[in-house]
């Protein structure tokens, strides 16, 4: 090959270049948030619940929140309740009674080591899933929450 | 090696029905319950009317105090910022004098003292609305109870509304207004407002679902009267009904849901 020896050096160069990203997070950026499967079992020897059950709000809490919006917002209707018959009041405070750092069910908190900058539960989550709600620019969030 | 359009055609169309069939596999065993058995409710305590309407009793708004505690109570309780400049001015509910409040419909001859008159201005949610018919997005828009309400999610800053409320009730966010905003008074319960979106008074809707008059109203000691206009016996109905009262701006044909009583010193 006519100048063989450098083509294939700088592939070498340009491959590593370009899977440098790859090389350097590897391992760090998959760590998810530390104590989260904590928190929720010490929650579940409490007897309590999430407004819905875990499974289903892990999959489907943004829809759920949006639902409490347009119903809270638009129709007036400030109450929720859920799958089992029991009330929940809605706003973003009932969510933080137990997802907030410092509250009862979730002392320690929760934090991604590698990737999160806050404690708390929303954002360490959102952080790792690279996810950027906007609700803490205006609703008043715990401490540390717009991190 | 070659293979011929025949066999391009047929290899082409297995791939395709393989990957359509086998994201419907996917999608499948990965498909998301989003309708909970679940229901939503208005709150029980809550205070429910037909038309929500507000008597503003000019006799019990003479000092300065009066107004300044009504206005006071409206922006602790809904963290309304203070850019400190009046073009950027954000104003539920405020002081303006005669001739500005009621422009137009006046006679051309008042006396000087009347067109000083002070009155006690908010929005007039009013029966029909422009605001409403102005808004491309619905982000404001007239509840059941006659209240017209303002969602900030959906406002998205193109101040038609402004332009269509004939009673410069409706306010602009110029600037992000969280750093304006007094830390002492912050209350937690209400969202503040992000840059470029419009606010204004709502009857304190969050307030009449906890079963609370509006914020001025208990701090008016008497001022303003709130309740249900299509109740024969509710107190705005009784006065409106029996006393002399004028509205903004009526010969527009918005229908304010803001009464003035003038001269009303002996009502309930």
């Amino acid at each position: 090959m006519y100048k063989g020896g450098k083509i294939i050096a700088s592939l070498i160069i340009f491959v590593a270049f370009l899977t440098f990203p790859f090389f350097s997070n590897m391992g760090k950026a998959n760590a998810g948030p530390e104590n989260l499967q904590a928190s929720l079992s010490q929650l579940q020897l409490a007897g309590k619940q999430c407004v819905e059950p875990a499974d289903y709000m892990r999959a489907n809490h943004m829809q759920l929140l949006i639902k409490w919006r347009n119903s809270a917002v638009r129709d007036g209707n400030t109450v929720y309740i859920n799958s089992q018959g029991k009330s929940v009041d809605i706003s973003l405070q009932s969510c933080l009674e137990c997802h907030s750092t410092g509250a009862e069910s979730n002392p320690v908190g929760m934090s991604n080591p590698e990737v999160s900058t806050s404690d708390q539960f929303c954002v360490s989550c959102h952080n790792y899933a690279s996810v950027k709600p906007t609700c803490w620019s205006c609703h008043s969030g715990p401490e540390g929450a717009t991190k | 090696m070659s293979i011929n359009r025949r066999q391009f055609l047929r290899r082409a169309g297995i791939v395709t029905a393989l990957g359509l069939g086998g994201s419907f596999v996917v999608i499948g065993a990965h498909g998301k319950k989003v309708d909970a058995a679940s229901e939503f409710k208005p709150s029980q305590q809550g205070l429910v009317a037909k038309h929500w309407a507000m008597v503003v009793d000019m006799s019990k708004f003479q000092t300065e105090d009066d107004f300044k505690r009504v206005v006071d109570s409206c922006v602790s309780i809904h963290n309304i910022p203070d850019f400190g400049n009046p073009k950027d001015e954000i104003k539920w509910i405020w002081k303006d004098d005669f001739e500005h409040a009621f422009s137009g419909g006046e006679n051309e001859y008042l006396t000087e003292d009347f067109k000083k008159l002070p009155f006690t201005i908010m929005c007039n949610h009013c029966e029909n609305p422009p605001c409403v018919k102005a808004c491309p997005t619905g982000a404001t828009f007239k509840r059941p109870d006659g209240i017209v309400e303002m969602d900030y999610h959906r406002c998205i800053g193109c101040r038609f509304c402004m332009g269509a409320c004939p009673f410069g009730a409706r306010s602009f966010n110029y600037r992000d207004p969280r750093p304006f905003i007094n830390p002492a008074s912050l209350s937690p319960d209400y969202p503040t407002r992000t840059q470029g979106v419009v606010e204004k008074c709502t009857f304190c809707v969050e307030r009449l679902a906890d079963g609370l008059m509006p914020a001025c109203v208990e701090a008016s000691n008497g001022g303003l009267i709130f309740g249900d206009l299509d109740d024969l016996n509710s107190e705005v109905r009784k006065i409106i009904s029996s006393k002399f009262t004028i509205r903004r701006k009526a010969e527009l044909g918005t229908q304010p849901s803001v009464y003035y009583l003038m001269g009303g010193d002996d009502h309930a």
